[in-house]
């Protein structure tokens, strides 16, 4: 075969991309492989493809993408984690004249990916599937507006996180840190496939994003029972339609930004290049007019999450509810006014500095506001230590002390000695680990029990939060001293031994926060085995008071024999107050929407495209992009989408509530 | 189905069609967003074309202003908006986009005139920096 | 049948379900889905204009708008996209009245004029090109082509929406569905001339006043 030919047929692909030459890829391409053979061979034994395919991938109902959305995310944290590791280590050893065990080009790819990673395929799938999961639920829907674009989006975050993990064995990553600034991330200086594994992971996954927000704004526009007025929201549901305004409004940018990055490095156009009138500034500009709105897409559900979790566990209604709404639809606002303190040190001048300064300390407020009202909240309640609890009282804590460090970086001229280094790295963990990810894991112990009919085993729940937090302190209270000192975030080898023990200090918080992940991995091993033990037949186990938990654990398909109306806040409780009888007859058969494989299609198809892009594989992307059109465009040719659940087999589902709830009284 | 049930429920709308089904368009509301839109294209064109107003900046803002008046006679007469549309949440929608789309420009083209003055090279005479 | 009680009634225990529902039919939503995503598009047109606006006197010693722009050319492409816009409008009256056939027709000449557009577009494009005026002269060039090209992407993407609904409707007549895909196309069509008055505002006609 000539290499014209081979040329063709594999673009710019060719066995160097495979990375025998490094053992540690060796080694994970060894596990990863092993593991994946004994997954696939069991799904394969136990004759389980069927069931997936039927139950599980096809699905559009809310209930089941949510759940897979937090699979997703909670594998990809073992991988981001993984990432983590191997950076606490090396910069734990790289000291007096040792380099390490990684070397500049490895490492390099290892804190891109763990940051894109954390953000994009950890922290936005496990807050899209919280939000997934239980809105519905919370405004007596049967499911969200548009159940197939639901499952498509799933289906595209997974194809951008699959885009992502092939390129640890096909090619390699992008080497410019998570957001890809340009000039390093241009052709000229990145002409390797990395920087487009990036981009077209990000693009694939962002469609399913953008298209998510639209769904769940709908959702909770259009499909609230009757009586749910906006301010008879639960508050989770008011963060969940912010979040989803604030995706709509801000991942556009990233989509256009993106494309701009990708015709400058396919066509060769000059946005973002050093010459040709070309200004990197401007992607800066851009991307952080994304990114801004996008931390504030992660923290706001979480604050949700607490507000639920508080009031539940306090056993009090949420102090301030109309203070908490108005405080989120102003961060909601305010978040587009602050991108610029991402780059107080970019030079645009002391009066821009000032306004976005001044913006970015006006930001803190509202959160501020909101953690009196969780305050408040707690005050004389009768506060229950459950694990979700436990989780908000570490949440309150330690976020307080991330957003005020946030608020010591807002200062440009405290930001022009710390911009960069570790004290910054530091804030945004606090932020994000403290905020979102506790928050996760506070609504995930919170929220299990209703999604599969059995709580986690408090015990290793309990184990795994002490680690977490302990470590998560160890991890990072050296990097703000670190910081403080001056040291810049991303080095790989260091001068300085007075800063190594700081340094093995975070390595040893890591380690702690292993522990943490191990314990929550036994926990659920632990609770699916107990799980008869920790059975929740009453569909209320934390004696709550929103409508979600008016159903059982799990819901029906349909989640609501009957559509509630709802006469207050907290619906639920309000009905026990008022002495709701449930339903036992007159049910009816109920209209939903039927299953579909066209999703996974698509997202395979939009995978297999951007391969194609990545590799220079032309006929590839072209064919790929051909079948995404026939497949949408053919899916559109299908009128009849729809069945009907039949009355008897809602009347025997009830029926079996009605048994369950008479026999757990 | 009775009406009663909607009562305290904003946004669900009366029966089904009211509220999805747009305001009604007509021939007459077509034809008078048409004929404005091309008085209001056709002017400008002319205006750039043949140079009549001597300054170049007011030349530029009467063309500002005609595209502002003929983007919302296209939102009116062609894209029939109106404060009830879809409860008021079109409209909200409408208004918080143009928000940030103004937020956008004029936050871009504001920090980036900044960074282009104080970082780009060749903007500024060296000598006189302090 | 049920009747909905409200909070302050407590002579008779608050009813807390509907017996009988049929509250969101199929495609209730549909109408604001689609509007929220034009206004998302509407943020990405955003963004290109702001790359156009910061890049956009950047010719790098290269061709500037006075060199390359045809005004007589845009009034045309202009005024057909106008056109377009009424000719739909023409289609969505027909639709209201039932009428299958002049909705066809109406659709197809409204696919013509897009047609005609993105015909123009392209052979300016063409020229361009030709004359060393490519995207990847200088920023200018650059954001020039992006913003009028993704302009020009939608609208083509419109034309085959369009000839997918003509499909559509030939098999299964003015159904509901169908209605309301032509009421989402019809958002599509006219905020894409929306975006158009920016762009001839901003591109071509401010271009040629620099």
């Amino acid at each position: 075969m000539n290499a014209d030919l081979i040329k063709l047929i594999f673009g710019r692909l060719t066995l160097d991309a495979l990375p025998f030459h490094e053992p540690i890829l060796v080694a994970t391409f060894a596990v990863v492989a092993l593991g994946g053979i004994v997954v696939l061979g069991a799904l394969t034994y136990f004759r389980l493809w069927g069931y997936l395919w039927h139950e599980w991938f096809t699905s559009v109902d809310h209930k089941k993408i949510g759940v897979m959305y937090m699979v997703l995310g909670l594998v990809m944290l073992l991988r981001g984690f993984a990432d983590a590791i191997m950076m606490r280590i090396q910069q734990a050893i790289a000291f007096g004249g040792s380099q390490g065990y990684l070397p500049a080009h490895h490492y390099d790819q290892i804190f891109t990916a763990h940051g894109v990673i954390m953000i994009f395929f950890v922290a936005m799938p496990l807050v899209t599937g919280l939000m997934n999961f239980v809105v519905p639920l919370q405004i007596g829907a049967r499911d969200v507006s548009f159940p197939f674009l639901n499952n498509f989006s799933f289906w595209m975050t997974v194809g951008g996180a699959v885009i992502v993990m092939m390129s640890l064995f096909i090619g390699e990553f992008a080497r410019t840190g998570w957001l890809a600034y340009p000039p390093l991330s241009e052709t000229a200086y990145s002409p390797d496939v990395g920087v487009d594994y990036y981009i077209w992971g990000l693009q694939v996954a962002g469609i399913g994003t953008l298209l998510s927000g639209v769904n769940l704004i709908c959702t909770i526009v259009k499909m609230r029972a009757p009586g749910m007025e906006m301010m008879r929201l639960p508050v989770f549901t008011w963060t969940a339609l912010c979040t989803n305004v604030l995706i709509v409004a801000a991942f556009p940018v990233l989509t256009a930004v993106l494309v701009l990055l990708s015709l400058d490095r396919y066509v060769g156009t000059n946005f973002f290049t050093n010459d040709f009138g070309g200004n990197p500034m401007m992607y800066v500009n851009l991307i952080w007019i994304w990114g801004h709105p996008e931390v504030y897409i992660l923290v706001l559900p979480v604050f949700g999450i607490y507000s639920e979790v508080t009031a539940t566990f306090c056993g009090k209604r949420l102090f301030g509810y109309t203070s908490m709404v108005y405080a989120t639809v102003v961060i909601t606002i305010l978040s587009y006014l602050v991108w610029l303190h991402h780059f107080f040190t970019m030079g645009s001048g002391a009066s821009v500095n000032s306004f976005f300064g001044i913006s970015t300390m006006i930001i803190s407020i509202p959160t501020g506001a909101k953690m009196f009202n969780w305050l408040f909240t707690m005050y004389r309640g009768r506060i229950r230590f459950e694990l979700p609890m436990l989780w908000t009282m570490a949440f309150m804590l330690t976020f307080v002390i991330g957003g005020m460090t946030g608020v010591l970086l807002a200062v440009p001229p405290a930001d022009f000695v710390l911009h960069n280094s570790l004290f910054l790295i530091a804030h945004f963990h606090n932020v994000i680990i403290g905020g979102v990810l506790f928050g996760l894991f506070a609504g995930i112990s919170y929220w299990f029990p209703k999604a599969f009919g059995f709580k986690l085993d408090p015990f290793w729940g309990k184990l795994s939060f002490w680690f977490w937090v302990i470590g998560f302190y160890f991890a990072f209270m050296p990097l703000y001293v670190l910081g403080l000192m001056g040291v810049t975030r991303r080095l790989r080898v260091f001068d300085d031994p007075s800063l190594q023990i700081w340094f093995v200090l975070a390595a040893i918080g890591a380690a702690l926060i292993a522990l943490g992940i191990l314990c929550f991995l036994i926990q659920i091993a632990v609770s699916i085995k107990n799980r008869h033990a920790l059975r929740d037949v009453t569909g209320d186990p934390w004696h709550a008071r929103t409508l979600e938990w008016s159903t059982s654990s799990p819901p029906p398909d349909y989640n609501f024999a009957f559509t509630p109306i709802i006469h207050d806040n907290d619906a639920w409780w309000d009905m026990k107050e008022r002495g709701y009888v449930r339903p036992v007859s007159g049910f009816n058969g109920i209209h939903m929407p039927k299953n579909t494989g066209t999703g996974v299609i698509l997202a395979g198809l939009a995978v297999a495209f951007g391969f194609g892009m990545i590799w220079y594989i032309w006929w590839l992307a072209g064919l790929s992009f051909l079948g995404l059109l026939a497949v949408a465009i053919g899916h559109t040719f299908n009128y009849h989408r729809d069945f009907t659940i039949p009355v008897e087999d809602v009347i025997r589902t009830e029926n079996e509530r009605t048994r369950q709830l008479a026999a757990g009284a | 189905m009775s009406a009663n049930l909607q009562a305290g429920a904003p946004g669900h709308g009366h029966g089904h069609g009211h509220d999805t089904a747009p305001a009604h368009a007509t021939f007459r509301g077509y034809m008078t967003g048409f004929v404005l839109s091309v008085i209001l294209t056709a002017i400008p064109f002319w205006l750039v074309m043949s140079g009549v107003i001597s300054s170049k900046q007011g030349t530029a803002a009467i063309i500002l202003a005609f595209a502002v008046v003929q983007m919302i006679v296209h939102m009116i007469f062609f894209l029939h908006m109106d404060a009830k549309s879809e409860g008021g949440w079109s409209l909200m929608a409408l208004i918080f986009s143009l928000i940030l789309v103004v937020i956008v420009l004029t936050g871009s083209l504001w920090v980036m005139y900044n960074l282009d003055t104080n970082m780009m090279p060749g903007m500024h005479d060296m000598s006189q920096m302090p | 049948m049920a009747t909905a009680t409200t909070s302050t009634d407590s002579s008779t225990a608050p009813v807390f379900h509907l017996a009988e529902e049929h509250l969101h039919p199929e495609g209730s939503s549909t109408m604001l889905g689609f509007w929220l995503y034009l206004m998302s598009d509407c943020l990405i047109f955003a963004i290109l204009f702001a790359v156009y606006g910061v890049l956009g006197a950047n010719y790098a010693a290269g061709p500037a708008p006075k060199d390359l722009f045809e005004l007589p050319l845009v009034a045309v492409n202009t005024s057909m996209l106008l056109l377009s816009s009424i000719t739909y409008g023409f289609a969505i009256l027909a639709m209201q009245n039932g009428r299958i056939g002049q909705t066809q027709l109406w659709l197809a000449i409204t696919a013509l004029f897009g047609a005609g557009f993105v015909g123009i577009e392209l052979h300016e494009f063409a020229g361009m090109i030709h004359d060393g005026a490519g995207p990847t002269r200088s920023a200018f060039l650059s954001s020039f082509f992006t913003l009028v090209g993704t302009h020009g992407l939608h609208v083509s993407c419109g034309l085959i929406w369009i000839v997918t609904l003509m499909v559509q409707v030939g098999k299964h007549g003015l159904i509901e569905a169908n209605r309301r895909r032509l009421m989402c196309l019809s958002m599509f069509w006219h905020f894409l001339d929306v975006i158009w008055i920016g762009v001839f505002t901003f591109v071509y006609l401010m271009g040629m006043l620099r």
